[in-house]
């Protein structure tokens, strides 16, 4: 571990415009992003990240349609940007580099390239493309509480060799404490070279959320994911303005301005909620069940559609050992359980 | 009729499964040749075993072999770059070509959807794993109503997904949306694929949407059911897992695709498990037994055909 917060700046990604997608069905008008974008950009946080919730290509009935298409998204904040590095995601075998460079050719200079805990190496063109176009490149392993922390570390290691400039613990369910956070990035040090960052995207389903953050960046993580209000999948990413918060009593470096943060959660962010990003009996179920936090609309609306109690729904997803990316294995869950009703 | 002499280029898993299933009988092949480039590959070795002659010196091997003068058609499970020069030396010498691999020089072939090759095709493509399992499902619902939109999304064991398929999983996507277009008849194709690790490894699930003109529900269920029916004379462990699904989008909730336009329609959602039959590969890796599967079907009608036009 080279980075230490004590000393060296943080590097705030944000997620309000990628992950928050989930949170309302990837609705946000082109409107809402300028104006979220120029208000983060304001802020001081370093990047931004902007895609449909399930990254490029996203848009599908497995995933929802987006209200726009990548390029107007992406149009719409880089209208607005002036000092934040503007990122998009990219998950293998749904996005592909076509839409990465068709992205790059639109101002985004940042890809974070997304992949199962256990599969880094479906990432491997994706990583090398994005270095050949002289991106900046994350390797980012969703479900990283999936695995034990030396299993998740070469995984880690496999994404470096393709590229990457950072690699990422990802808790995509938000089932990570802060000793599994810890843990893991320590397994990252053993085997990643000095110079590669580490970072950290938290969920909020226990309330870990800024908890984990922090204990991460005093693992090494310099990068930080966050969202204004929590803004993501689930209950949530780590709140930015509290994290953000948190960090200043700490007196640690980064370039955002606390107050503006908190007036754009309250502001614009909440607002937008058509369903209030908390910890409830559904979003605590995903952390409980180990559960991918963008299940969580999905298993809500088959839960409305077929009568049953979206806990259910999620804690039989959580035993089948469902990875990112079956959002399809929802109803086929929920036609079972009716099944299993009937007889 | 007379049995055409078949050959396989290609000795790992795809190659050997396929040998099996070809050494179970067919009416119309008859495997003649395992070529490799391993000497000591066990696929070659079962072959050997199960008394068909073997080459492990590749494509040269084959056209020295005594077999080759004899052989009328090649099934090629190698990869995407090689089969490019073994199509160009089989088709020198007059030979019929089913191509595994995600190359595409033929046109995209779904045995139940296109089985009835023109005489002047001497290659076939056998598109991806989740192209045979999903595309029979979009030609079904075609079949009935006009399709606007289907999408497919195949999860496989992250055990069944070799290194071809991880090092440009892009060929995937692409190649199996363009056939959802080409062969389904969707006016526009998407595809996803997912890899799960879990243990014991998941057998092979697809998902098919489709959005289609408005039709009576009981015409999209019976056109399904009928396609399932027929994909499972070759692939018995194709199953449907749940009721066929259906979702109307009226004039007054019609539904929004980013990018390409407002429809009124019917959804249709079919969820499928396909079990391998474990001939070489375990029962999980249904993504790659309906490949071999469906390339030996396909391999018989394109024989077939051309059998039936030497005849004439």
């Amino acid at each position: 571990m080279t980075f230490d917060p004590t000393s060296d700046r943080l590097y705030i990604q944000d997620v309000t415009l990628r992950d928050g997608m989930h949170a309302i069905l990837h609705m946000y008008g082109t409107d809402s992003v300028r104006t979220i974008a120029k208000a983060l950009d304001e802020a001081g946080v370093d990047a931004i990240e902007v895609s449909h919730g399930d990254g490029l290509n996203g848009s599908t009935f497995n995933y929802g349609f987006g209200a726009h298409t990548d390029w107007d998204w992406i149009e719409a904040a880089a209208d607005v940007i002036k000092n934040a590095v503007l990122t998009t995601l990219l998950v293998p075998g749904i996005g592909t580099a076509e839409e990465l460079k068709r992205a790059y050719s639109m101002g985004v200079r940042s890809v974070r390239v997304a992949t199962h805990c256990t599969e880094a190496d479906v990432g491997k063109q994706h990583i090398g493309i994005a270095r050949d176009l002289g991106m900046d490149v994350s390797g980012f392993l969703m479900m990283s509480h999936m695995i034990e922390p030396e299993a998740l570390a070469q995984q880690a290691l496999l994404m470096e060799s393709y590229g990457a400039h950072c690699v990422y613990v990802t808790d995509s369910g938000g089932a990570l404490d802060m000793d599994g956070v810890i843990a893991r990035l320590q397994a990252y040090d053993r085997v990643l070279k000095p110079e590669t960052q580490r970072g950290i995207h938290a969920h909020h389903n226990l309330s870990l959320g800024v908890a984990n953050s922090i204990v991460a960046a005093q693992a090494g993580a310099v990068r930080i994911d966050a969202s204004l209000a929590g803004m993501g999948a689930g209950a949530g990413n780590a709140p930015l303005e509290v994290f953000i918060a948190a960090a200043n009593r700490k007196g640690w470096k980064h370039g955002c301005d606390v107050m503006a943060l908190m007036d754009a959660a309250d502001d614009i962010i909440r607002p937008l909620q058509d369903r209030p990003v908390r910890v409830d009996r559904e979003t605590l179920s995903l952390g409980y069940a180990g559960v991918y936090s963008s299940f969580l609309r999905h298993a809500e609306k088959a839960a409305e559609q077929y009568g049953i109690d979206t806990r259910e729904i999620l804690v039989e997803l959580g035993n089948r050992r469902m990875v990112g990316g079956q959002e399809d294995m929802i109803i086929d869950v929920a036609l079972d359980l009716i099944k299993a009703k009937a007889n | 009729m007379a049995r055409m002499k078949c050959a396989i280029i290609g000795s790992g898993n795809i190659g050997t499964d396929l040998m099996i299933k070809l050494l179970k009988g067919s009416d119309t092949l008859e495997l003649a040749a395992v070529v490799g480039i391993d000497p000591a590959s066990e696929g070659l070795a079962m072959a050997r075993e199960r008394g068909v002659a073997t080459t492990h010196e590749g494509i040269e091997g084959l056209c020295r072999m005594p077999q080759y003068a004899d052989i009328g058609i090649a099934f090629d499970a190698t990869s995407a770059y090689a089969h490019k020069a073994h199509d160009e030396i089989l088709a020198r010498d007059g030979k019929l070509m089913v191509d595994l691999t995600p190359a595409a020089i033929g046109p995209a072939t779904i045995p139940p959807v296109n089985p009835a090759v023109d005489a002047t095709v001497r290659n076939i493509n056998m598109v991806t794993c989740g192209g045979q399992a999903t595309i029979p499902i979009v030609a079904a619902v075609s079949q009935v109503a006009k399709v606007r939109y289907a999408e497919i999304v195949a999860s496989v064991s992250s055990r069944s997904a070799g290194p071809g398929t991880r090092a440009n999983i892009d060929e995937f996507t692409r190649t199996t949306a363009r056939a959802i277009e080409t062969v389904g008849g969707a006016a526009k194709g998407r595809a996803v694929i997912i890899l799960n690790p879990a243990e014991p490894p998941m057998i092979m699930r697809d998902t098919i949407f489709t959005l289609s003109e408005m039709v009576d529900e009981d015409k999209v269920r019976d056109s399904v059911l009928a396609m399932i029916a027929r994909v499972q004379s070759y692939v018995p462990g194709y199953r449907l897992k749940q009721e066929v699904q259906f979702e109307r989008f009226g004039s007054n909730r019609p539904l929004k695709i980013p990018g390409y336009g407002e429809f009124e329609g019917l959804k249709t959602s079919v969820f499928l498990e396909v079990e391998g039959a474990g001939d070489y590969l375990p029962n999980y890796s249904g993504n790659l037994d309906i490949m071999t599967a469906a390339a030996k079907a396909a391999g018989e009608s394109l024989a077939k055909t051309h059998m039936e036009k030497t005849a004439a």
